[in-house]
């Protein structure tokens, strides 16, 4: 796998034989938390050997109780010498948005389990542009960071609604070699969305090895569209309902060139040239029923409680 | 007491009570309800006490089944329980999970003349009854120091565990989802297993010393080459089940509502989504559910689907009832209870609407042809046979391939089918490793999980020079002089050697 010499990152860490490994004390405690706007968060839970095994474009799946469902989210980020590992979490359905009430510094989700999924696929790439929309600006870092660390020349294009929605702007300069975000409102850089941005740094370099994208399905795929006259290639990290995130339910099946793909094992990751993405939104919206009424009741006993 | 034949012993085979079919196709309580006392007492007299016990023979795990029933006659419970405990560490389990009409009961010689004696249902009986009353089989353990890793805590792994910690090893299970118990928790619905079942036995696993760590995923979280490597583990047994849910490679599979068996019930079973909104997680249940395949987790789906308000479930299956892979008890059950089975049927297409949901299903009709590789009668579409039926839901349960995971993370050889290749004491291409169970062999059952799991235990403890006193020396019963280097063989012989 290739996999040794990064494990001796955190030697810390690193059970000795005899000893017994560190995954016993399952607590899952989170160690911080900021809050980027009133819907988007970022947890940071300590779980040192996931930290150590994480690798850009990998995800989680958490249980915030006993009763919750199993939410799959894509690592932010992981800090290997802290043993944490960073989600960044939108709060839009039922659960999320008794995650952002609930999980204050302190308090431990019930369940965190990975990483799931194959690593990026990043090798000898020269130049690339990682692309975030939205929420998707997260799980995007890591890999921008990991191209940098490579030695490739990492062009950031990430897009918000506005200002007041943006985050991590000095993070992704950090590792950028370029950087640009785009706002629909134009309240900071560029105004229009992340396929202008897409756009502009194609028109600069001609040389453009990869796009990296990621974030809601319309917007991935508007960026696989915007690549595709110029056939640079372009990956897109999927994110479909999943029940185990380890193959075994097929709940994750995805369309990719007309074949069918577990998104959880056979991804995250996959071609944006050659996915269904019409029928990724479809099988996106098969609770929304469901989803409707479980935070039709959510909303009932919150204001129960107040 | 004069010997027992054929004639004397009762006649009929004891009946078990069950729910009425109406009222428990609407719940999720345990359809048999169990033996009582009498009913078991009155059952084990039907055994003949065979000398060479065939069903102990047709057994995978070799449990001692005529050693039990005497212990029941006799009236020594308990000490059945022990009986079976030394082969089988799950009977409450397999008493009602296990496919016995083609193992035990399958050879019974009073099945030659009436009804085979009911082994299952005693088996469970007395696996309920050690439940209720705390019994625990805890051998004295002598700790040796070897370290055993295992991948997944279903029915292959919690085998090997058991033999593996009462050799005197520190065992540790790993389990990717949150509770332990693999197919067990996730496949198997409440009203077939229920949770406190699967609870109980496990407990008497960890009492064993056994730890379970859940929310871990190996070859994820950390390979099994790390397991030996880094982790320090002297032997690994990699019992991950098949895992991933076929389907046909026809239209319309995409559609919502359509869906694996293992989704289903993986939804329902670990999942509670038959509770939502207490539990979180949703299922979006069709009226009319169609279900493909007539295999046990096929009767599942559909008596699961039944249970959460299905008002109409097809099973639809291209051959016939004779050749189904079910239990017969599960088909029997699924009939009393309302399916409408479709037999020499198969799907062609599945039929969306314009919101990209399931309204329907192709099917063509078949008849049986030429005996094919398996041996059953291959089934031939009758042309023209082309029909349309509605439904809102289709349910794929036609078995499982191998899960890629350990296959991708590490350098363990694989067959050509994708499932971990094994010599025949399922010793793996790498040193230490062994695996069993449906990634070995593909979806199987229960029973031969739990049998792959102890075959590999026995190669583990030869793999790290445990000696077996029973294999080396025979049985230290019939020969009580014999000693070699100065210990009896009921010593705990390799722990003194290495003591001294």
């Amino acid at each position: 796998m290739g996999q040794n010499s990064e494990l001796e990152h955190n030697e810390k860490n690193k059970p000795g034989s005899g000893t017994r490994p560190e995954s016993g004390a399952q607590t899952f405690k989170i160690v911080a938390r900021e809050d980027f706007s009133d819907t988007t968060f970022l947890l940071e839970i300590l779980h040192p050997m996931l930290a150590r095994a994480a690798r850009p474009g990998q995800f989680v799946i958490v249980m915030p109780s006993e009763v919750g469902e199993r939410i799959p989210l894509t690592l932010a980020d992981f800090d290997r010498e802290a043993g944490t590992i960073t989600l960044v979490i939108q709060a839009t359905g039922k659960t999320t948005k008794d995650m952002q009430q609930n999980l204050a510094v302190g308090s431990s989700f019930f369940s965190v389990v990975g990483p799931m999924g194959a690593p990026s696929d990043i090798r000898d790439q020269r130049k690339v542009i990682c692309v975030g929309g939205g929420l998707g600006v997260a799980p995007v870092f890591p890999q921008a960071r990991a191209f940098k660390e490579k030695g490739a020349y990492v062009i950031g294009v990430v897009g918000f609604r506005s200002q007041s929605m943006a985050f991590w702007q000095a993070k992704f300069e950090n590792v950028c070699d370029e950087f640009l975000i785009c706002t629909d409102d134009g309240s900071a850089g560029l105004k229009g969305l992340v396929t202008e941005g897409i756009k502009l740094a194609i028109a600069k370099h001609s040389d453009i090895d990869e796009v990296v994208a990621i974030g809601p399905p319309i917007m991935m795929q508007a960026c696989a569209e915007t690549t595709r006259p110029h056939a640079i290639k372009t990956t897109v990290s999927l994110n479909p309902i999943m029940v185990d995130g380890t193959g075994m339910c097929g709940g994750c099946r995805v369309k990719v060139g007309d074949r069918m793909k577990f998104a959880c094992v056979d991804g995250p990751d996959f071609d944006g040239h050659a996915v269904d993405f019409n029928d990724l939104v479809n099988r996106l919206h098969r609770f929304a029923d469901e989803e409707k009424a479980a935070m039709a009741k959510w909303s009932e006993t919150c204001r129960a409680r107040v | 007491m004069a010997k027992k034949t054929i004639r004397t012993i009762p006649q009929e085979r004891t009946p078990i009570p069950v729910q009425a079919p109406a009222k428990r196709a609407r719940n999720f309580l345990e359809v048999s309800l169990g033996y009582r006392v009498e009913d078991a007492l009155n059952e084990s007299e039907r055994c003949l006490m065979c000398p060479e016990a065939a069903c102990t023979l047709g057994c995978p795990v070799a449990i001692d089944i005529p050693g039990f029933i005497q212990k029941i006659i006799e009236k020594d419970y308990r000490g059945a329980y022990d009986v079976i405990g030394q082969s089988n560490l799950l009977p409450a389990i397999c008493g009602r999970v296990c496919p016995q009409e083609d193992q035990c009961e399958g050879v019974c010689p009073v099945g030659d003349t009436l009804e085979p004696v009911a082994i299952g249902r005693l088996e469970r009986w007395i696996g309920d009854l050690a439940i209720e009353k705390g019994w625990a089989t805890r051998p004295h353990i002598e700790p040796n120091g070897f370290r055993v890793g295992i991948v997944g805590s279903g029915p292959a792994g919690i085998a090997c565990a058991a033999d593996m910690a009462k050799a005197g090893c520190d065992v540790t299970i790993y389990e990717a989802f949150h509770k332990p118990g693999g197919v067990l928790r996730y496949g198997i619905p409440q009203f077939r297993l229920p949770d406190a079942v699967i609870d109980a036995e496990i407990d008497n696993l960890t009492k064993l010393g056994v730890r379970i760590e859940c929310n871990t995923l190996v070859g994820r979280l950390f390979t099994i080459e790390q397991m030996i490597d880094e982790l320090g583990y002297h032997t690994v047994f990699i019992g991950t089940g098949a895992g991933s849910p076929r389907f046909m490679d026809i239209p319309g599979e995409f559609l919502n509502g359509v869906l694996s068996a293992n989704e289903l019930l993986t939804r329902c079973n670990l999942m509670h989504a038959g509770e939502f909104p207490t539990y979180d997680t949703p299922l979006h249940l069709g009226r009319k559910v169609a279900v493909i395949g007539a295999g046990n987790t096929a009767m599942d789906a559909m008596r699961m689907s039944l249970r959460l308000g299905a008002e109409k479930v097809y099973c639809i299956y291209r051959r016939t009832k004779a050749e189904s892979p079910a239990r017969a008890e599960e088909i029997e059950h699924a009939e009393e209870e309302g399916v409408d089975f479709h037999w020499l049927t198969a799907p062609v297409e599945i039929l969306g609407d314009e919101n990209g949901n399931t309204r329907g299903m192709r099917c063509v009709r078949m008849e049986l042809g030429e005996p094919d590789d398996s041996g059953r009668r291959r089934p031939v579409v009758i042309d023209g046979s082309e029909y349309d039926f509605d439904v809102d839901m289709v349910v794929f349960a036609i078995g499982t391939s191998a899960n890629p995971i350990i296959g991708h993370t590490s350098k363990i050889a694989l067959n050509e089918r994708g499932f971990i290749g094994v010599d025949e004491t399922l010793a793996t291409s790498m040193a230490g490793v062994y695996a069993g169970g449906d990634i070995v062999t593909g979806g199987a059952t229960v029973i031969l999980a739990m049998g792959a799991g102890r075959k590999a235990a026995r190669a583990m403890r030869d793999y790290l020079g445990i000696r077996d006193s029973a294999v080396v020396y025979g049985d230290a019963d019939d020969h009580d002089d014999v000693a070699l280097f100065g210990m009896r063989p009921t010593e705990k012989n390799f722990v003194r050697l290495q003591l001294t």
